[in-house]
């Protein structure tokens, strides 16, 4: 056979050229970089959103406080609830989403490893969009999930007439739409790209959880979407959907924003499922307890999540036959949950369990996402609500549901998978100091809003009189914020010394059971240099325990004749098995997120003839992604499977 | 990597899995289903909307006073009759008959042309009539709920338009392997065409009736 140099010697120069510029990071189209840029983008916004949370605490350490004025606090919450749900604690999942599950699947790439670029620069450029609003007349300021008709202005609401509203709809409408190709893309990956052998019933159960949260990303976006749209033409073209004063139903706002938003808090946590339950069977070193009922519970919770978006409402008057449906429905969602804790907790039984920063942080996560659970349930309760509702013990709840669960979930997939992306180690010294710091000054935050909402304080004021009683438990409260920015600063100094000085990890630092263990670290842009053959569920341990401890290639039967198979020889891997077929990178996917910016801020500024400009190249752009013939490039792997 | 290899029985005795892994085409047909399937709630959305606020017309003209069956009739005929030849452009491609499928393709652009262009002359009328955009909620949803659906016919003749471009360019010509291209894009018409019915039905029909 031909020697690689004969064969594809042009391509092959070209690539060494432009293998790790800025430029390649730019223009790629692999998952693991494009995965890589989610984290790193994410966890910048994730520190904006925390010096939100930063300043309101301070402002809230003492009574009559006035660090920042009001109509500034507003702003803050406002920016720290988008943030941290959109541009902080969801792009972190889909980064990891991102890296690890294509590699779990055994996978070469997502299904369309250009759209997954697409998805990365319209989230980029949502968040930008958005934060530019800080210096162009000032941020939204109605609360993350905006209501009506404080969304539209006016009397209700004078500091929305600035633009920061309309920033809002445009910035979350770019970033909303890149989520929702997101969710296509990896629904089809996971459906159609699994090596051989790996039935659905043998997937990670990551991966079961990543497709869950997929599919409810494409029925859950739409609706989200439109009303999005509708608010753009009520503050654009002065509609009058949700402005009663012109006949428009407030209430329909909320409708549509919860039928999106309690899913959403789903997508928000069901991946972080699916990362404790990767971590807790690799450090007790016990298969999965429970396999088929974790799966069954997180279908059903996917299923009851789109009937229960009305328990938001409970105070708008929908009436007790209505409330009691919700309050049920919403209450049997604990039943799947509850099942999942305690197969988490009967994996850990019984096991050798290894005390990993990550193991630490994935048990921090039982004990606080339980107590996010229970007040979860007690604000279900329809007549308790009442009382609860809009208070501080709402506030409590999801920040026990969001950094006791997700939070925690990620950092523990940070301490676990942070080897795959990097070949070193993260600090397990500084690991333990971050995970204790991080759990004590979270509790010492969030616990005592429990009290503070029971004793009445709402939520979302910039300040209170002395003499209620909610002094002390404030002050605490912000003493807590305090260690919990020194353990969060611990963790960031962690990542960025152990990315030059971290322990070389190798391919499999864990002794772990899925696939993206089997390979290198970090992983080489192609992943497997031959697609491996699945044997069982924990692909790796399979071979661990009947095998040699590495992975069997697996013999595919591509099917020929399909798609562009006749410009260029798509399958040249099977004649030579040393090559591997690499989709070439390319600008279009930025230029598309530069595109869709620029639309963004030409309607918002009402240069509409800039705006139909930018929208028909966009559609261009999607039409030259569409027919652009890649030839691709080819890549030698050094070594074969593992 | 013998034989006896893939076929190495799995430990935990479960299927081997599938040997065939389906083709980039199919994986990209998968995409256009979901893509279509998020399109049904946006669509769902809007309707929705549409049913809530249809009734607040603001003392300004309403359904039964402004729409003309008759004319819509002729544009639902069209986009169905469009239908029928996407279907006939699609069977010319089986039989590799390229000529008819341009043909065929340009009746069928066409055709949604003329769809649009009657909107376009609908809301126009409607306009002049009294009832513009930002007349009454009833106004403004159904403008936004028929002109996203009048935008998706639009963006489904510049597809049809591109796919004749591409049966020029394309070095080679037209073989099988390329047939997966037109058969997203008339999976596309065909969803288009299915949503105008049930909005035909929900905002026309019921709307007339009252
Ligand atoms: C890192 C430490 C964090 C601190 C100290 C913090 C603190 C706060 C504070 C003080 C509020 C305002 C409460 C009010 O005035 O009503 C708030 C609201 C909120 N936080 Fe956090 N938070 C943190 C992290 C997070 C994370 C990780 C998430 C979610 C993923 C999150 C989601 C929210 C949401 C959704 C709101 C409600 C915003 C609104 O009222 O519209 N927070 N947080
Ligand atoms: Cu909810």
């Amino acid at each position: 056979m031909a020697t690689l140099s004969e064969r594809m010697p042009a391509a092959l120069a070209r690539r060494t050229a432009a293998e790790y510029g800025i430029w390649s990071w730019l223009t790629t189209v692999d998952h693991k970089r494009i995965g890589i840029m989610y984290l790193v983008s994410a966890t910048i916004f994730f520190i904006f959103g925390g010096t939100e949370a930063f300043l309101m605490r301070l402002q809230l350490m003492r009574p009559e406080n006035h660090i920042v004025s009001f109509q500034l606090f507003n702003q803050l919450f406002t920016m720290h609830g988008i943030t941290m749900i959109f541009l902080a604690v969801m792009p972190l999942l889909i980064g990891y989403i991102n890296v690890v599950m294509p590699l779990q699947i055994g996978a070469r790439d997502v299904a369309y490893p250009r759209l997954n670029a697409v998805s990365l620069w319209l989230f980029f450029a949502g968040g930008l969009m958005l934060y530019s609003s800080w210096f162009l007349g000032g941020a939204p300021n109605a609360g993350w999930y905006n209501y009506a008709p404080i969304n539209t202005g006016g009397v209700l609401n004078p500091g929305s007439d600035t633009l920061g509203i309309s920033f809002y709809v445009l910035g979350l409408q770019i970033a909303g739409i890149g989520t929702l190709l997101s969710g296509i893309n990896f629904t089809a990956t996971i459906l159609n790209l699994r090596a051989p052998g790996m039935s659905l019933m043998r997937m990670p159960l990551f991966v079961w959880t990543v497709l869950i949260t997929s599919i409810l990303i494409v029925f859950a976006f739409p609706p989200f979407t439109a009303n999005l749209g509708l608010l753009m033409f009520d503050r654009l073209f002065n509609t009058g959907f949700f402005d009663p004063s012109k006949g428009g139903n407030a209430l329909l706002w909320q409708q549509l924003f919860w039928i999106f938003g309690h899913p959403e808090v789903y997508i928000l946590i069901m991946p972080a499922f699916g990362m404790i339950s990767e971590v807790v069977p690799t450090f007790s070193r016990k298969p999965l307890f429970g396999y088929t009922t974790m799966v069954f519970a997180i279908i059903v919770i996917a299923f009851l999540a789109f009937m229960v978006w009305s328990h938001h409402m409970f105070t708008t008057g929908m009436g007790a036959v209505v409330n009691s449906v919700f309050a049920a429905t919403s209450m049997a969602i604990a039943v799947p949950t509850g099942v999942k804790i305690f197969n988490w907790i009967a994996t850990m039984w019984g096991g050798r369990i290894r005390y990993t920063t990550s193991m630490l942080f994935a048990i921090g996560f039982l004990f606080c996402f339980v107590i996010g659970g229970m007040s979860g349930v007690m604000l279900a309760a329809a007549p308790a609500d009442y009382q609860f509702n809009d208070s501080y013990f709402l506030v409590a709840h999801i920040h026990y549901v969001l950094i006791g669960g997700s939070l925690f979930a990620l950092f523990a997939g940070t301490y676990y998978w942070f080897p795959k992306m990097t070949g070193r180690l993260l600090s397990e010294r500084l690991g333990k100091l971050n995970f204790w710091i991080v759990l004590i000054g979270f509790n010492v935050t969030f616990f005592p809003m429990h009290f503070l909402g029971i004793d009445g304080m709402p939520r979302r004021v910039a300040t209170y009189p002395p003499g209620l009683g909610l002094s002390f438990w404030n002050f605490v409260s912000t003493i807590g914020v305090f260690i919990l920015t020194a353990g969060i600063l611990i963790f960031l100094y962690n990542l960025r010394d152990s990315l030059r000085n971290g322990e070389i990890a190798g391919p499999d630092p864990w002794d772990a059971r899925t696939l993206e263990w089997s390979i290198p670290s970090p992983a080489p842009e192609y992943n497997f240099a031959q697609i491996p053959l699945v044997r069982g569920r924990d692909a790796l341990w399979v071979e661990k325990q009947h095998g040699d401890g590495r992975m069997l290639p697996a013999q595919i039967v591509e099917q020929h004749g399909d798609h562009d198979a006749d410009d260029h020889d798509a399958h040249q891997h099977h004649a030579d098995r040393h090559l591997v077929h690499m989709p070439s990178p390319t600008p279009l996917p930025l230029i598309l997120g530069a595109g869709a910016m620029v639309a963004g801020y030409a309607g918002l500024y009402r240069v509409w003839w800039l705006a139909i400009l930018a929208l028909v190249a966009c559609f261009y752009g999607i039409f030259r992604l569409m027919y652009d013939r890649d030839p691709g490039y080819y890549v030698e792997p050094k070594g074969d499977v593992g | 990597m013998s034989e006896a290899m893939h076929t190495t029985p799995a430990p935990d005795g479960g299927p081997a899995g599938p040997p065939v892994l389906p083709t980039p085409a199919e994986t990209t047909k998968l995409g256009i289903w979901l893509w279509l399937a998020s399109d049904c709630a946006l669509f769902a959305s809007l309707i929705a909307t549409y049913l809530t606020l249809h009734g607040q017309t603001a003392g300004g003209p309403t359904a039964q006073q402004l729409f003309d069956l008759p004319l819509t009739l002729v544009s639902t005929f069209a986009l169905l009759l469009s239908s029928v030849t996407m279907g006939v452009a699609l069977e010319a491609l089986q039989k590799d008959d390229i000529a008819a499928l341009r043909r065929w393709l340009v009746v069928t652009a066409l055709l949604g042309a003329i769809f649009v262009g009657l909107e376009i002359r609908e809301f126009h009328h409607y306009t002049v009539s009294g009832l513009w955009f930002q007349r009454s909620d009833f106004a403004s949803s159904f403008y936004v709920l028929v002109g996203f659906h009048g935008l998706h016919v639009s963006f489904g003749i510049a597809w049809i338009l591109s796919l004749l471009i591409f049966t020029f360019r394309k070095p080679g010509g037209i073989t099988r392997a390329d047939h997966w291209r037109f058969e997203m894009m008339s999976l596309y018409w065909y969803f288009v065409d299915v949503v105008w019915v049930v909005i035909f039905t929900v905002i026309y029909l019921l709307g007339k009736v009252g």
